[in-house]
């Protein structure tokens, strides 16, 4: 059954792939094509890259409410990002390649995420305490963004602030092939993983128990996530609730937490989402910058979902 | 063989375990007992190595616990924990398969299936095989877990409490289960019991711990007498002996 449902997803992420680039096609069709592709990569990456994170961030906290971004990564992130551009000055910041800088931004990030999350994550801590502690470290970096942002000179600021608001319109198409070898990179070690994230599933006693070197298999995981929160952050900025969205969804859809099914399942409905929401939003409802909206509106209810359920049982 | 030299453990400044000494030869079903606290659930988890050791040193067959690599201990020792959470959507048949991972690494062949059958078998799981975790009660669920730690086809499995939430019956098959494992394939079960009768029940020896140390050490029949019952857990109750086998009527 689950096979089944996994090839329906696959059929509906094509399928949205395909609207999104045909519909509507008229004038310079190789231009508006051409430009629809690199639009329709980054789409793809960014929904591949928040739904594999999630799942993984997920099993390895064991707790299905924590998604990467309510821990604060972005947050990070963006606080890195900042950071750099008080350093190096606005002109400065823009000068630099923007893929070496987004290179030193996924490092960046990694080691940061690493450093503050793997002693929380040595022993799985409880949900509330995880919760509070992801609150605590998101409210931090922004205030921090916030901050630098005061103190640097509004034209720096201007630069910096284009990238830290979620916006599926205008995607940084530059960055693509660099975030692409990132995001496939990602995923292919995420698969390979797959078997060792079901172990990871079950804690830390009884991964141990079957043989599961705990601390290196999260540290790896736990990088593997901040590489992909990188990615997708770079790309569209900050997104709070849709790995959440689409984790809920895809486990709900092929019914297992196998991550054999799971993973596929998380990236190929991060697609079908973002891409089906966006070609609806461009054509069926003409401003398509609501998106990030809608997404973050259904997360969130999702998110609340989750967490009344949850405290039930 | 399990060969506990001299371990000593604290947790923090508390002092848990202190310089056990014990060897557990190779077959038979060994019941560790004693009150709360008496540091029998921490002395299972260093000789699986789920704590790092402190002090002292642990072997499983000549391997020493701290220095196997964890994917070759994996496959001459299963644990199973007093409080594993297991995650929701999994089938038991799933949850079961997870034992032969220190085998394939997660890919599963024929013999694995086979295996995996016959631990669902074992432990009646058979008509509950497709069933999610989540939708099975407590006792059913820790049968489960059990199977999963048979499935991993260790020589020794060391199970934490594995009674807990189970009715008399299946408490007895459980315990009937693993005695057939230890006569028939030679397997070496050290379990913790709170029920004192089962392991006179179906153990060959009973190991009696309390403040961390090693009160008593032998045969059901020398350890189940009134007097150590009031050492080991400082109550008087009597003995009787029924069918060779001595019960204590701590109910009384």
């Amino acid at each position: 059954m689950a096979d089944r449902r996994l090839l329906a997803l696959a059929a509906a992420a094509l399928l949205s792939a395909l609207a999104f680039l045909l519909i509507g096609l008229k004038g310079n069709i190789a231009f508006v094509l051409e430009l629809r592709l690199l639009k329709l990569a980054a789409l793809m990456q960014v929904g591949v890259a928040i739904a594999i994170s999630t799942v993984i961030f997920q099993t390895v906290t064991g707790n299905r409410i924590l998604t990467p971004s309510v821990m604060g990564l972005d947050a990070l992130y963006l606080f890195g990002q900042m950071l750099m551009v008080f350093l190096l000055g606005g002109v400065g910041y823009v000068s630099l390649d923007p893929q070496v800088k987004f290179a030193v931004e996924v490092m960046v990030l990694m080691v940061l995420a690493s450093g503050l999350l793997l002693p929380m994550l040595k022993r799985r801590l409880d949900m509330g305490l995880m919760l509070l502690a992801g609150v605590v470290f998101g409210v931090l970096f922004r205030s921090l963004y916030s901050l630098l942002a005061r103190l640097i000179d509004p034209n720096d600021f201007a630069v910096a602030q284009t990238a830290s608001f979620a916006n599926f319109n205008a995607v940084r198409t530059d960055l693509l092939a660099f975030a692409a070898v990132v995001t496939v990179l990602a995923a292919v070690l995420a698969w390979r993983a797959r078997h060792v994230l079901d172990v990871v599933s079950l804690g830390p006693e009884a991964a141990t128990g079957l043989g599961v070197n705990w601390a290196a298999s999260v540290t790896g995981l736990l990088l593997l996530v901040s590489a992909l929160v990188a990615v997708s952050t770079a790309l569209v900025g900050p997104v709070a609730f849709f790995g959440l969205l689409v984790a809920a969804l895809a486990e709900r859809l092929v019914v297992t937490r196998r991550h054999a099914r799971l993973l596929p399942a998380a990236a190929l409905t991060g697609i079908t989402v973002l891409v089906g929401g966006q070609t609806l939003f461009q054509h069926g409802f003409g401003s398509a910058t609501a998106l990030g909206v809608v997404i973050e509106f259904f997360g969130g209810l999702v998110f609340l979902l989750l967490l009344v359920l949850g405290s039930r049982s | 063989m399990i060969r506990i030299e001299n371990v000593s453990f604290r947790h923090r400044t508390v002092p848990i375990l202190s310089d056990i000494t014990l060897t557990i030869d190779k077959g038979g079903v060994v019941a560790l007992v004693g009150p709360n606290g008496a540091g029998k659930s921490t002395l299972l988890s260093l000789v699986a190595r789920l704590q790092p050791l402190q002090m002292g040193n642990i072997q499983i067959d000549g391997l020493p616990v701290d220095a196997t690599p964890g994917r070759q201990l994996a496959r001459v020792v299963a644990i199973l924990r007093q409080d594993t959470t297991v995650a929701s959507r999994l089938t038991v048949r799933e949850l079961v398969s997870f034992g032969r991972f220190p085998h394939g690494r997660g890919r599963l062949s024929a013999a694995d299936h086979a295996i995996v059958d016959a631990a669902l078998a074992r432990f009646d799981l058979a008509d509950l095989a497709g069933r999610f975790i989540e939708t099975l009660s407590g006792g059913q669920r820790q049968r489960a877990l059990v199977a999963m730690a048979f499935a991993q086809g260790t020589d020794y499995l060391l199970l934490d409490e594995p009674l807990n939430n189970l009715d008399m019956y299946y408490a007895r098959e459980l315990m009937r289960a693993l005695r057939a494992a230890a006569d028939e394939n030679g397997k070496t079960v050290v379990i913790v019991l709170h029920d004192i009768n089962q392991a006179s029940a179906h153990a060959d020896r009973i190991v009696a711990m309390k403040g961390g140390r090693i009160l008593a050490d032998g045969a059901p029949c020398d350890i189940l007498t009134p007097d150590m019952l009031e050492v080991v857990f400082g109550l008087r109750a009597p003995v009787e002996t029924i069918g060779g086998k001595p019960f204590v009527l701590h109910q009384l």
